[in-house]
């Protein structure tokens, strides 16, 4: 006969009982475990759902058995199937931490593949202006300028235009100097401020330019759907107009206005015949007067004049060319008030007979 | 011959902006190669949903499929592109109308009426927080049969699709919105999404129903043409992924290259010079060999 067990002894043999029941349990519930995930996960599906996981969409083509009774039940049944699979697909993406071990797990989604349509149509790539082109050409590239500028005058660095700049804002100047060769009586002031119009002007033109270098032609003549009276207007008759006979026998649309009276033009044309009384009175008295007087009908020395003025014309225009794709853009050339001079002072030179040489 | 059209609606090329501030702003709206998150207008809708995505709007817009220039004008000054327009009247009760537009102009509308509407405020649970993007599933074979039916789900997507992200927080996946198209009808379910553990990576979900369902019926729709659709659709070039030639890659990971060379004269090869495998003529190579033996036994002593 053995001593009865000490109480420690007693206690760890419980223990042991215990524990062995606690394995026992847990080895069970683990068993479970491991038997439920593999089917709570897997989803049965006749056809397989499409997935777009850039969009998180997925697309499931089996049709629908969630009628009659119980239809809430069945749809969430359904929903809870189809998220499942999401999910999973979902989960199988490569995922990695962000901000670090210890950040939010995180998946790369791959582009959206569901193809939506624009907000806006595409852009239309504009054409190089001419100074792209010239930059291109030349191989000039773009500085990257410093925003501010040393002042030498007040020994700062200020920036490079606006409030406060560092060449002194030319406009406050009270003294501007008459430079070399500028006639003294010019007003300088005044001058300064016709050349900033004039450079402003001239760069509203270039841009404007541009733009209209970029658009097609034929711009505002495609039907759109919301074109205002005037552009229809013109849309229209720019129609009436392509035709192989310039628009000459096309019919007036229903409710067009008529066509306007035609003007200028250099063929023929003739009077009504009964029209302006008094203009076809002063117009015969005008011609017997002409009938009438002994001077001769054409003036030699005008005529010969006229000839000269006409080929110094053409010859000018020859030089002119060549000068002209050198020199600098928008400059006028006074052409109107040389012209009026130089002929009249031909005319004293040249008196009438004198031959051409 | 090409004119400048003043009276063009694109008047902002004419203009050109004074400040900064306003040539972000029309940079900002003008065609993009990869464009803006759609914004969406809401006319007349009872419900108020605060998101950056909306702007609510309640003025003088009566009959979308009748006329559509003051839901243009809206959508060109507020610069959205999708649209949902409710309304109810004794002929169309509890209807709605969800659309979008392609250029300020409407591409897609069709008109849905509501049979049963479960609003969020209904159903006391715990919601999901506003701007989750949600996961959207479309169930039923009708929306790839009937071509209203894929419209319309096109159109539902492009409205709650939200912005494209490229990663997404995998726990923050809670909000899943479900069409089903069952008997002639359009039930949508929103549910918030439980995740569960399981044994294996993936968890188990379940769900419980949130927010707003709805119990849709098609009524008249206004689709845009074939060819209108497929402009819409065009995307440009530069976005699609340039293909890397003459590269491939391995099941494991390894990429491998292909160079392509032109045909080489073996005989020719160009290796490394060592002077003892030089070609020498016969005679002088046995010369050599007994002249390096003694010198070598030399060195061995």
């Amino acid at each position: 006969r053995g001593k009865p067990p000490a109480r420690g002894e007693r206690l760890a043999g419980c223990l042991a009982a215990m524990a062995a029941l606690c394995v026992e349990e847990l080895l069970a519930r683990a068993e479970q475990r491991e038997a439920e995930p593999h089917r709570s996960v897997a989803v049965q599906k006749e056809l397989e759902l499409e997935f777009d996981l850039g969009n998180l969409l997925a697309l499931d083509r089996n049709p629908p058995r969630a009628a009659g009774a119980q239809r809430e039940s069945r749809l969430r049944s359904l929903a809870r199937d189809n998220t499942q699979l999401l999910v999973a697909q979902l989960w199988g993406l490569p995922a990695g931490r962000a901000e670090g071990a210890t950040g939010p797990l995180v998946a790369q989604l791959p582009e959206p593949f569901y193809r939506l349509p624009r907000e806006k149509p595409l852009p239309r790539p504009r054409p190089p202006t001419r100074w792209e082109q010239f930059a291109r050409l030349k191989g000039i590239r773009r500085r990257k300028r410093t925003s501010l500028v040393w002042d030498e005058a007040a020994k700062q660095w200020r920036r490079r235009w606006g409030y406060a700049r560092a060449g002194g804002d030319p406009a406050r100047d009270w003294l501007i100097e008459v430079p070399a060769g500028a006639d003294p009586n010019e007003d300088q002031f005044a001058k300064r401020l016709r050349d900033k119009r004039e450079k402003v002007a001239r760069n509203e033109f270039n841009r404007l330019r541009n733009i209209a270098r970029g658009a097609l032609p034929g711009r505002g003549l495609h039907p759109t759907g919301h074109q205002s009276r005037a552009e229809l207007g013109r849309a229209t008759q720019v129609a009436r107009v392509s035709t192989a006979s310039l628009g000459r026998f096309q019919p007036r649309l229903p409710k067009e206005p008529a066509a306007p009276p035609p003007r200028g033009g250099k063929k023929r044309r003739f009077e009504p015949l009964l029209g302006d009384l008094a203009a076809e009175r002063s117009r015969q008295l005008e011609l017997l007067r002409g009938l009438g007087s002994k001077k001769p009908p054409l003036d030699l020395t005008r005529a010969v004049n006229k000839q000269l003025r006409e080929e110094d014309a053409q010859a000018a225009k020859g030089k002119g060319k060549k000068r002209g794709q050198r020199g600098k853009r928008g400059r006028q050339r006074p052409g109107g008030g040389k012209g009026k001079k130089g002929g009249a002072r031909r005319q004293q030179q040249r008196p009438a007979g004198r031959k051409r040489s | 011959f090409c004119f400048i059209d003043r009276t063009s609606t694109s008047s902002d090329c004419f203009k050109k902006p004074k400040t900064k501030r306003a040539k972000r702003f029309l940079e900002k709206r003008e065609p993009k190669l990869t464009e803006n998150t759609k914004n969406a207008i809401l006319i007349k809708v009872i419900q108020k949903i605060p998101n950056p995505y909306l702007f609510f709007f309640r003025k003088n817009i009566t009959r979308p499929f009748e006329d559509q220039t003051s839901l243009e004008f809206f959508s060109k000054k507020s610069d959205c592109s999708l649209f949902l327009f409710g309304s109810h009247n004794k002929k169309r009760p509890n209807n709605l109308i969800i659309g979008r537009m392609f250029d300020y102009h409407v591409l897609d509308m069709i008109e849905l009426g509501i049979e049963k509407f479960v609003s969020l405020k209904d159903i006391k649970n715990s919601k999901c927080p506003e701007g989750t993007k949600p996961m959207l599933i479309f169930a039923g074979d009708t929306f790839d049969l009937n071509e209203e039916y894929r419209r319309l789900k096109s159109l539902l997507i492009d409205f709650f699709r939200g912005p494209t992200v490229p990663t997404i927080r995998l726990a923050g996946l809670e909000y899943v919105l479900h069409f089903t198209a069952m008997d002639g009808k359009i039930y949508m379910r929103s549910y918030k999404v439980l995740l569960k553990k399981s044994g294996c990576k993936i968890p188990r979900i379940e769900l419980e129903e949130m927010g707003p369902s709805l119990d849709l019926v098609m009524r008249r729709t206004h689709l845009a043409s074939e060819d209108l659709y497929k402009l819409s659709l065009k995307q440009p070039k530069a976005l699609k992924p340039k293909k890397k030639k003459n590269i491939s890659h391995d099941v494991f990971g390894t990429s491998y290259g292909r160079i392509h060379m032109q045909k080489q004269d073996l005989s020719k090869l160009q290796t490394r010079k060592m002077k003892g495998l030089k070609k020498r003529p016969a005679a002088k190579m046995t010369e050599e060999d007994e002249g390096i033996s003694p010198k070598k036994s030399k060195s061995v002593l």
